[in-house]
């Protein structure tokens, strides 16, 4: 066996067993900290792990940045809302609306794609927002979304102390799922059609990618989980206002939490959603007036664009080659250092070991 | 309801030409630089901030007031262009400048939040509340100064890119930045003068806003640059004349729609912008069209 392959299945069982360290983390958070407090955080977490994955399967992977994300979100909340109130649904059944969030995710990102998919780039993401502020209006004006004041969900008899437990497993089933397939899009066909387009939709139609097909399925998977995910939110919140569930900054902070652990890959949203969402809920407890948090993550942004604007998982990953291969290049030297650096630097073509998903 | 409705069509056509000198400002910056600057819509709030302070502290008219908010606005978007766009390069330039324009509103609105609190701000002043009778139609004095300013520096702007040599290096840079540059124009020193510019224009809009808005709050960017964007989508993006025509069309369709339900005219505005790009996804006119002049 050379040792270019013992290294290779080291490196295949670190990453194993590293991955299997952070599922028994995740599955005995609420057991080591039982604190509601603690608990939250996860949640939130969490959550926003599942939206920003969400939003990478098809905007990280397709290139198309869709800023109407929270069009799925709100719209699960309000489904289980209305559901739950109009069927006169209480208890533990609200749980049984979910599914519906997710329906309703899917039945709204279908006609949403198939009117923004005809465009790209800059109108894409205008229209993406146009529909946005469409579903906030209404949200605030239809007679049975509640008006401003919004709906509530059933009440939940369930001690305090334990409250958030099942809420924290709810989401974590979401994240995993979300992950899990990321990551086999990331190794599929589909991933690879999605991956064409991002980096040339013409060429990639022109070798047979059926690219609004591709898209459409990206953007429609993506509407499920973020609608599905929209509707746990709602249940653990107990309540959506329009502002809450048709949040401009709900867009915002996901697609910073993708773009600060690295968009494209699987492994990126998750980590930037890790630091960012806590971060964000502890400054709204801790200051109650909402601006410094807004400040402070308007200039988070801005740091992270212009000073690791790939992100995190992509930079991390440069410097750990760098580090092993000591500054020299890793390709033969027939290959010119300075013409080889280009190709290594753009992660588009980092190619199967990119992105370190 | 005949009256109404043609006074609905005059109120459109003049918040229209107020709306043109803000989207003609977006759409140049639009053309130039390749991006689309969100914080357009927040700026117009600060350009009404400005003028708040102005007149209120300083006791400095309206329109007085511009000539100190113009070149305000102008110098701040000159920093911004220099200090967050510049930097930008590369494959991801679109989504990024996109993101740092987004991150740049929300700052401001968060500055703005600390400094004026989120109450409901107007500005006041003798002409704004006055109007006078024309024809049957009522006419406040403040559009007709408004649509008369806004006329007056649309056109400027016309005679400044189409009758001078750095308005010939801003259309030559709109329509091929690599092409502008190999024949000797400076296209990063056009950049900054274009958002410079763009951003200008946007004091004399704020100034507008917060004087007719009836109530303007750090919020109000939000709704200001969606309807912005879809202005320039639907007069197509990086064309000036599609601007202004996309202006007066929407806002007389939103004062139509108004007369019969004041709660559904923003939907209705974005309705329309989806539509319009279904059936013709470059917008009114397109960028073909601007490559043509």
């Amino acid at each position: 066996m050379t040792s270019e392959a013992r290294r290779a299945r080291l490196a295949a069982g670190a990453r194993w067993s590293a991955l299997a360290i952070l599922a028994a983390a995740a599955l005995l958070f609420p057991v080591v900290f039982p604190n509601p407090v603690a608990t939250n955080y996860g949640i939130f977490a969490l959550i926003f792990v599942t939206a920003a994955s969400a939003w990478n399967v098809f905007s990280g992977f397709s290139g198309y940045i869709s800023l109407g994300q929270a069009v799925f979100f709100g719209s699960g909340a309000y489904a289980v809302g209305i559901a739950a109130r109009d069927w006169h649904v209480t208890g533990t059944a609200v749980f049984g609306l979910l599914p519906l969030a997710a329906a309703v995710g899917a039945a709204i990102a279908v006609p949403f794609g198939l009117v923004a998919l005809r465009v790209r780039r800059h109108t894409f993401i205008v229209i993406t927002i146009a529909v946005f502020f469409i579903f906030q209006l209404m949200a605030f004006n239809f007679s049975f979304t509640g008006g401003s004041s919004g709906l509530a969900a059933p009440f939940l008899a369930w001690p305090a102390a334990t409250y958030n437990n099942p809420f924290y497993y709810i989401a974590l089933a979401c994240a995993v799922g979300i992950i899990t397939l990321a990551w086999l899009i990331r190794r599929a066909r589909f991933g690879l059609h999605l991956r064409a387009i991002r980096d040339d939709e013409d060429r990639a139609r022109g070798l047979g990618v059926r690219a609004m097909r591709v898209k459409l399925a990206a953007f429609t998977l993506s509407g499920t989980v973020t609608g599905l995910i929209g509707g746990v939110w709602f249940l653990y919140l107990t309540q959506v206002e329009p502002q809450s569930g048709f949040d401009p900054l709900f867009d915002l902070s996901i697609v910073l939490m993708a773009f600060l652990g690295g968009l494209g890959t699987v492994a990126g949203p998750v980590l930037g959603a890790l630091i960012i969402e806590p971060g964000q809920l502890y400054l709204t407890i801790r200051f109650t007036n909402g601006y410094y948090g807004e400040i402070l993550l308007g200039a988070i942004f801005l740091v992270v664009v212009l000073f690791v604007p790939r992100g995190i998982i992509p930079t991390g990953g440069e410097w750990i080659r760098w580090l092993r291969t000591r500054g020299r290049s890793a390709l033969p030297s027939a290959v010119p250092a300075t013409e080889a650096k280009p190709e290594a630097r753009d992660p588009a073509r980092s190619g199967p070991h990119g992105g370190a998903g | 309801m005949a009256t109404q409705i043609y006074q609905a069509i005059v109120d459109g056509i003049l918040v229209g030409g107020v709306y043109a000198l803000m989207a003609v400002g977006l759409t140049l910056i639009f053309g130039v630089l390749d991006i689309i600057n969100i914080a357009q819509g927040i700026l117009v709030v600060l350009g009404a901030y400005l003028s708040y302070s102005l007149s209120g502290r300083l006791g400095i008219g309206l329109f007085v007031g511009l000539l100190v908010t113009v070149p305000a606005m102008f110098v701040l978007g000159v920093a911004i262009q220099w200090a967050f766009i510049r930097p930008l390069r590369g494959r991801e330039r679109t989504s990024m400048t996109l993101l740092v324009t987004y991150a740049m509103a929300l700052i401001i609105e968060g500055v703005l939040y600390r400094i004026y609190g989120p109450d409901d701000k107007q500005l006041s002043a003798s002409y704004v509340t006055s109007s006078v009778h024309v024809l049957g139609f009522y006419l406040p004095y403040i559009y007709l100064l408004g649509f008369a300013l806004a006329v007056v520096l649309v056109v400027a702007l016309y005679l400044m890119l189409y009758r001078t040599r750095f308005g010939r290096s801003v259309r030559a840079t709109m329509q091929d930045q690599t092409a502008a540059r190999l024949i000797g124009i400076d296209t990063s020193r056009v950049a900054g003068f274009t958002f410079g510019i763009g951003v200008g224009v946007t004091a004399v809009g704020g100034m507008m806003y917060g004087a007719t808005s009836g109530g303007f709050s750090p919020n109000s960017g939000y709704d200001l640059i969606s309807r912005l964007l879809a202005i320039i989508i639907l007069g197509g993006l990086g064309s000036i004349a599609g601007a202004l025509v996309a202006s007066v069309f929407m806002l007389t369709v939103v004062s139509l729609v108004d007369i019969w339900s004041p709660t559904w005219a923003n939907a209705v505005f974005y309705a329309a912008l989806v539509l319009v790009l279904v059936i013709r996804p470059t917008g009114f006119l397109g960028r073909q069209a601007v490559r043509a002049q």
